[in-house]
């Protein structure tokens, strides 16, 4: 019953919250229409002082000025994080020494954290210098979800009829208005909760053996709760969200359980609200959540069949899976936070993925490969947009009319765009799986043979190119080879479906709205719900089948079977 | 025109097209179809150079299916084309070369080939002659044959000015002669426009099959970078698969059926509009139509008959109700006026007269100057109906009083929309007729079933606001405009266009011809004249505007089949993937046998299996791509769940059992 109440109870929470908090969302975003918004009173003035000394300007602008705003800011600061972990040796606040970082592995790490990925190839809490924690790392986790909250938000206002707005606007007020005071609030309960918030060196203690240890500690807090909240996902600590400072009790799991929701899953209100028909945003959030709530019906019975292997050696025998689990989460707690961490595109882990059982790995694939139930701040409700609108437009034929979203008719323009992102995923993981997998260079890396090893692979692939970052942790990453790769993955996944949505809403916005009458096709019924997870399974997950049949599932069948 | 589908004329020289059109030249059109002939020719080689000679026959047979697929989905596009071809014929029959006599500006006349004529040439066209080009008639009233192109047989008649002038290439003048104006140069007439349409010559993919096209290619790009990827995948697992088996999976998986009948979905459904007698210039304007918002119509014409006609008989309060039945009965038995038949029809309808008739009697005809018609009866008595002035004048004059009811009654029909004649015998007034101006039988419906779609409807007409509303309310159309001249007719589409909306009209007069160019679906009657033809995108050779609704659902139609036939072809991948993915892993992971859930033979079997109904499929669709879903009119939720459950449900569960079948077959054979 409590295992059950601590699934649920977030659930219901985010549920309640989802509304206020995302039309909170489409009041702060929405100043293209004139009203004033919350907080204006405080925030404007300081808002305003940033913009003036940045040299910047408020004025709305096209889909190009906006993308170059995008991609100048993000390009920049890849390259300056990149120039800090270079040289991270030599900068200052650098008290323990670590070295500057090889050329290849700060490639990836700048692009991973600018993307929102936080894949971390680099070891641990031992790997970077207090400077790269705090710029390159800490400021990117505000950086790089505020930029997708950004674009997301002027395609909604795109695809809603108004205009697309300013970036700069859109990235400061997601910083003052969303990501800033919700981390403060959350960093003070994570504190509370018993986690460490210092500045201080490390903690050196007795142990009962009479042993000197040292034991790090630092501003885990406030950083956690940007983590979570953003979709990042890059731990504090190597281990992530089961090291007992990250991630104490059940309660502190609970939180971060809601605070990785929290903006993605209010995101679909938000839109409604914009749209003019909150019903709008809840069928897709109600077919987000059943596809969420099928996937960790799966995941969670997957741990609690055990492990065969395990039992046939005399361990377990009759038990859940607890290979790679904290004893003081239950399983059904692990593999709830694995499919919440997928589905959210986060990557935070309070458990190691690599030993879940296969299901429960199909799952969180499934989940990163789909990049639809819910998806990262931003990046992920554009995705499911897309998603929505091949539903519509395959399925809005039989109805007789040009098939419609939100009164735009869908045409080859639009479709050109959509069609070529459809694309990108597959080629993205497929084509650098098939390349790792085929070549020494990327299966050397592999510390599983067979099956296992296959799913090794196309995990960090998928993760990657779904800026996720979560790993299956059992890839000896760290090489060259895998650095270029995956950084090249993360890069176009994060930036190109951003480009091509801004397109589609420029293309989208051009058009004259068509009035809603008994002919058109309507968005906002159960129906199109269906259609939505239909769509998404049959587009989106057959592509992938084969490679996980061959993967988790083969994994599967030889072991239980 | 022919409507029947797979006559032998028509299905031998379609095979022999679908053979010619396995040229990669042409075959790269169609990039869906392309990838299975890039298979076919892979495959093939496979067949006589495969390593493992064991696996030849297998290989040949995966090449045939191939093969035949891909027949298939040439059959279906020729056999669409050719019906269009057997029209065009027909068509260029009637475009024979034929002499004309052209005036010059002297009034001298060559005999010339109508092929020499250029537009503003001046031809004179006798009796039994062929007209020998599209123009205006300038002088002269005949009745001309033109069942060669609208099949109607009843000549039309023909006269200069107006509505009537414009005349087509290939019409035969019956009686009389004419003048004519040539409008067009040769091969630009309305004929060759149409044989070119029919006939599919000038055929371009509509938005949006372009669009669809779009999606469909990603789709099949996507499948192709899966089959190429997947061998690096298994292979670091051992497994090797053989390219003629990633061949079959990946031609199961892309979407061949709507691929193969999506060029026969298009021009079937041209074909539907030709075969409804109406010639669309494009297949944008055809699916414009499915699209439609907002239909503009003329009352007159295509709501309403346009003349009048009785519908009540009004006794004034001194007179009894069979007075005025038979005097109006009296008064009307020898008019030939349609006026003066619905007044008979009334009456007989609704009561049976007892009294005798006077037979004797000299009718008086209606004339503009009296305004009245009747009967001068033998006895002398002098009876009269029509326009309530003169009658009243004529009462007055055989020294009778007019009681005030008569003007009471007589305003109420005018405020009602309808015209009140007066009947009179001699001094007597002796009541009223109501003459009204009738919707059509059916329209109610049909505007009714327009608003289940979506589309408002508008009537424009030249009446009174009071006659506009009651007739409105009559036939149920959303909108009325009285007093409507030409100019608001324009502004009315640009005003409903700039809310978004697509707009659709009928029209056939010149002064319709702006209003026509500015909608988006514009219908012109092949009566109307040359202006309003070239405005239009749509000409209707049986002249009647009320076809406009039918218009709209064959639009609907053609959009409807795409979707379905898209939607049936992806759901079928899930259970072919059921088939051959187990079938490709079973030797390696002999346990993956559990997602073999039809239970498929061997795993040879399950491939062929899958291979064979992917090519059945398309064949047994061509009925369904040339005919069209049927289109019900529901609202646009009640018809997705409708068809969603026929062909997105069907399309998930046909394959299963189809696959099945097709693998017992299999065994049962070896």
């Amino acid at each position: 019953m409590v295992t059950f109440l601590s699934l649920a109870v977030p659930v219901i929470l985010l549920l309640l919250i989802a509304k206020p908090f995302g039309h909170y969302l489409a009041n702060i975003f929405d100043y293209e229409s004139g009203k004033r918004s919350i907080g204006d009173k405080w925030l404007l003035p300081f808002e305003k002082l940033v913009i003036n000394i940045s040299g910047l300007h408020t004025k709305t602008q096209n889909w190009k000025q906006y993308l170059f705003a995008l991609m100048a800011t993000n390009t920049l600061m890849i390259a300056i994080v990149y120039l800090i972990f270079r040289l991270q040796g030599v900068l200052p606040l650098n008290p323990e020494g670590v070295a500057s970082m090889e050329a290849s592995l700060a490639f990836n790490t700048a692009i991973s954290f600018m993307t929102n990925t936080n894949l971390q190839h680099y070891s641990g809490e031992s790997g970077l210098s207090y400077l790269s924690q705090m710029i390159g790392i800490l400021f990117m986790m505000f950086a790089a979800p505020a930029t997708a909250l950004a674009v997301c938000m002027a395609f909604i206002r795109g695809i809603t009829g108004k205009k697309l707005g300013n970036f700069f606007v859109d990235f400061i007020r997601s910083i003052t208005r969303v990501l800033l005071p919700i981390s403060i609030v959350f960093g003070l309960a994570f504190v509370a909760l018993g986690m460490p918030q210092t500045l201080g060196g490390p903690v050196t203690v007795e142990t009962l053996e009479g042993d000197v240890q040292e034991i790090a500690v630092g501003p885990v807090g406030s950083f956690l709760a940007i983590k979570q909240l953003g979709n990042n996902g890059g731990g504090y600590f190597g281990v992530n969200s089961s090291h007992p400072f990250e991630n104490p009790d059940g309660i502190s799991n609970m939180l971060q359980i809601i605070l990785m929701f929290l903006i993605t899953a209010s995101l679909p209100l938000a839109y409604g609200k914009m749209s003019g028909n909150v019903k709008q945003g809840w069928i897709l959030c109600a077919a987000m959540w059943l596809m969420f709530a099928s996937f960790s019906a799966v995941a969670v019975s997957g741990e609690y069949s055990g492990n065969p292997a395990m039992e046939q050696l005399g361990i377990g025998a009759g038990q859940a899976s607890m290979e790679g689990k904290e004893a003081r989460f239950t399983p059904a707690e692990s593999a709830f936070y694995a499919v919440t961490t997928t589905a959210t595109e986060t990557g935070a882990v309070n458990n190691m993925h690599d030993t879940l059982t296969p299901l429960s790995g199909l799952v969180t694939l499934a989940n990163m490969m789909l990049n639809t139930v819910f998806g990262g701040v931003g990046a992920g409700f554009m995705n499911v947009i897309m998603y929505a609108m091949i539903a519509v437009f395959l399925t809005g034929l039989m109805i007789g009319r040009t098939p419609e979203f939100l009164g735009k008719k869908l045409e080859s323009s639009e479709m050109k765009i959509i069609s070529v992102t459809l694309l990108l995923h597959p080629l993205l993981i497929l084509g650098f799986s098939a390349l790792a997998l085929a070549t020494d260079m990327g299966n050397a890396s592999i510390t599983n043979e067979g099956f296992h090893g296959i799913s090794q692979v196309i995990y960090e692939y998928s993760s990657a190119a779904a800026n996720n970052g979560s790993g299956f942790e059992g890839l000896d990453d760290d090489t060259p080879f895998w650095n270029v790769t995956t950084g090249i993955v993360m890069y176009i996944g994060r930036f190109l479906p951003l480009a091509a949505m801004l397109a589609v809403a420029h293309s989208l916005l051009r058009k004259k709205r068509i009035p809603e009458s008994s002919g058109t096709m309507r968005t906002d019924e159960p129906i199109f719900g269906g259609l939505f997870i239909m769509c998404t399974l049959i587009v989106g997950a057959l592509t992938f089948l084969p490679a996980l049949v061959i993967g988790p599932v083969a994994e599967w069948v030889t072991l239980y079977l | 025109m022919n409507r029947s589908m797979m006559k032998k004329s028509l299905v031998v020289p379609a095979i022999k097209d679908s053979f010619l059109k396995l040229n990669p030249l042409k075959m790269v059109k169609n990039p869906i179809m392309f990838v299975v002939e890039t298979g076919f020719i892979i495959t093939l080689f496979y067949t006589f150079f495969s390593p493992d000679p064991s696996l030849r026959p297998f290989h040949l047979a995966v090449a045939v299916i191939l093969l035949v697929t891909i027949l298939f989905a040439n059959f279906a596009e020729s056999i669409a084309e050719g019906r269009g071809k057997a029209q065009a014929d027909e068509l260029k029959k009637t475009k024979k070369e034929v002499k004309a006599t052209r005036l010059d500006s002297a009034g001298k006349k060559t005999v010339v080939y109508s092929h020499e004529l250029r537009k503003g040439d001046v031809v004179f066209v006798e009796q039994g002659e062929l007209i020998p080009g599209d123009g205006e008639v300038i002088e002269g009233i005949a009745s001309v044959d033109e069942s060669a192109i609208t099949g109607e047989s009843a000549p039309v008649l023909k006269e200069s000015g107006g509505d009537f002038g414009s005349v087509t290439g290939g019409t035969k003048v019956i009686s009389d002669h004419l003048i004519i104006k040539i409008t067009n140069n040769p091969g630009e007439s309305f004929l060759d426009h149409m044989i070119s349409m029919v006939e599919g010559a000038k055929r371009q993919k509509t938005p949006n099959e372009i669009a669809l096209n779009t999606v469909l290619i990603s789709l099949t790009l996507i499948f192709l970078l899966v089959v190429v990827t997947m061998p690096f995948i298994t292979g670091y697992v051992g497994v090797d698969i053989s390219v003629p088996v990633l061949i079959a999976l990946l031609v199961c998986l892309i979407p061949t059926t709507i691929g193969g009948l999506l060029s026969a979905i298009g021009i079937a459904g041209m074909d539907r509009v030709t075969q409804f007698n109406v010639i669309a210039m494009s297949g944008k304007a055809v699916e414009a139509a499915g699209d439609i918002n907002t239909m503009v119509l003329d009352k007159t014409g295509t709501i309403t008959f346009g003349n009048r006609m009785a519908s009540e008989l009004i006794p004034l309060s001194n007179r009894k109700k069979a007075d005025i039945y038979y005097w109006s009965k009296v008064a009307s038995k020898d008019d030939d006026t349609p006026e003066g038949r619905s007044i008979i029809t009334l009456i007989d309808n609704e009561e049976a007269l007892e009294q005798q008739l006077y037979e004797n009697g000299e009718f008086i005809a209606f004339k503009a100057e009296t305004r009245m018609s009747g009967v001068d009866l033998a006895d002398g008595r002098k009876v009269r109906k029509g326009a309530v002035d003169a009658v009243k004048d004529f009462a007055k004059q055989h020294g009778g009083t007019i009681p005030d009811e008569l003007e009471q009654i007589a305003v109420g029909i005018a405020e009602q929309g309808g015209t009140p004649l007066a009947v009179a015998v001699d001094q007597n007034i002796i009541g009223v007729i109501h003459l009204k101006d009738t919707v059509k039988p059916g329209m109610k419906e049909k505007f009714a079933e327009l608003r289940r779609m979506g589309i408002k409807t508008i009537m424009c007409t030249g009446d009174n606001p009071v006659t506009a509303r009651t007739i409105a309310g009559e036939a149920g159309v959303d909108e009325f405009v009285a007093e409507c001249k030409p100019e608001d007719k324009i502004k009315l589409i640009q005003k409903e266009q700039s809310e978004g909306k697509l707009v659709a009209m009928t029209g056939d007069g010149t002064n319709d011809a702006p209003a026509l160019a500015q909608a988006d679906v514009g219908l012109v009657m092949n009566s109307g004249t040359s202006a309003a033809k070239e405005a239009g995108n749509m000409v209707d050779l049986d002249s009647d505007p009320s076809k406009i609704i039918q218009v709209v659902t064959i639009g609907k139609q053609l959009l409807m089949t795409r979707g379905a036939l898209t939607t049936f072809s992806i759901a079928n991948d899930i259970a072919k993937y059921f088939a051959i993915i187990p079938a490709i892993f079973m030797l390696a992971v002999p346990q993956l046998d559990v997602l073999n859930i039809m239970k498929l033979g061997t795993p040879d079997s399950a491939i062929l299996s899958a291979l064979i109904f992917n090519a059945i499929i398309i064949p047994l669709l061509i009925p369904l791509a040339m005919k069209g879903v049927a289109y019900k009119a529901l609202s646009s939720s009640k018809l997705l769940r409708r068809n969603l459950l026929i062909y997105g449900a069907g399309g998930v569960i046909t394959p299963f059992i189809g696959i099945k079948l097709i693998d017992m077959l299999l065994q049962f054979i070896s």
